[in-house]
């Protein structure tokens, strides 16, 4: 199935949780912070949450800046 | 020299430094300790999937260092508000220092856009920290709508040219009821400086430091320029005057 990550076109397996995904794609899920659907999803919600057909998901992180 | 103050929470600096645009990590974390600072700003973007980075966080002591996530490159409240919402989540602080752009030449703040997103963000629970202009009216509109500080721009992001409208940034210092972080637009430890003296409670910078020659080096001038322009605040410096005034004893001179 295709969810949309950051942007991007992706192709995952079948639904799967947020914690799986960020396993998949070997993100520390303590550095991040993830949106589905344009909705911030807590990180105590990783594991219950799931990413569905055509879902939205951005995964984001602290760069540099001013 | 006391503590700067914002929200309840005490830095014992008040220079505020960036992350951004170092030569390296390494180079970017000797500057922050040279800095003496125990604030630095962050940026809010996707993480690339397809290769792994080096993590920013593993070259900043967050024991130490507090993070400040920014709403950098957000043109309108909502980006900016849902990026703050996500800094929230990366960074478990509730701190946000607030960027609404409103032009991409300039990358002066769109202040309508500012007002609307401090508000929406202030009632969610957050400490906005607003990039803004250096207009004494905005600085205390903002600060009416719970801003736990003003942050006005002395000249454009990037561009060194120092403060552009000093007496402006007096201005906002004296009306202000929040503490007043001069934001942008310093180019060497005189320009921090000149803000300090004004009044300002603190400087914020990043391109002064990253893309100086030496960084390190330059960051310790900004250290020491913040204490020196901070202490000549204090201290209150003599009034200006077109004519001198003798320093020696005029009597007793030989000759006379």
């Amino acid at each position: 199935m295709t969810i949309k990550l950051n942007g991007d076109p992706h192709e995952i397996p079948g639904p799967v949780s947020i914690s799986a995904l960020l396993d998949q794609l070997a993100i520390d899920g303590r550095r991040v912070a993830v949106e589905l659907n344009l909705a911030v999803v807590k990180k105590a919600a990783y594991d219950s949450s799931v990413i569905k057909e055509g879902d939205e998901v951005e995964i984001v992180n602290f760069v540099g800046g001013g | 020299m006391s503590d700067l103050v914002i929200a309840g929470r005490t830095f014992r600096s008040r220079l505020i430094v960036g992350t951004g645009k170092y030569p390296s990590h390494s180079i970017m974390r000797a500057a922050h300790e040279a800095s003496g600072a125990d604030m630095v700003t962050v940026a809010v973007r996707r993480v690339d999937i397809t290769r792994k980075t080096e993590s920013l966080l593993d070259y900043i002591d967050t024991s130490k260092i507090f993070l400040l996530p920014n709403t950098a490159a957000c043109y309108t409240a909502d980006d900016a508000i849902r990026t703050a919402r996500l800094g929230r989540e990366a960074g478990m602080s509730n701190w946000v220092k607030l960027e609404v752009i409103g032009d991409e030449k300039t990358l002066f703040p769109d202040t309508e856009g500012l007002l609307e997103a401090t508000r929406v963000l202030v009632k969610e629970g957050f400490i906005v920290l607003p990039y803004t202009n250096d207009d004494p009216v905005v600085c205390r509109k903002l600060a009416d709508a719970g801003a736990a500080a003003v942050m006005p721009l002395g000249a454009p992001i990037g561009s060194g040219l120092g403060i552009q409208n000093p007496n402006n940034i007096r201005i906002i210092k004296a009306q202000a009821t929040v503490p007043v972080i001069v934001d942008a637009g310093v180019g060497t430890a005189s320009d921090a400086a000149v803000a300090m003296e004004l009044g300002a409670d603190g400087v914020l910078m990043n391109t002064a430091i990253a893309g100086a020659q030496d960084p390190v080096a330059m960051a310790r001038a900004m250290r020491l320029a913040v204490e020196a322009g901070r202490l000549a605040y204090l201290a209150g410096r003599i009034p200006r005057k077109s004519y001198a005034t003798a320093s020696s004893p005029l009597h007793g001179v030989i000759g006379s």
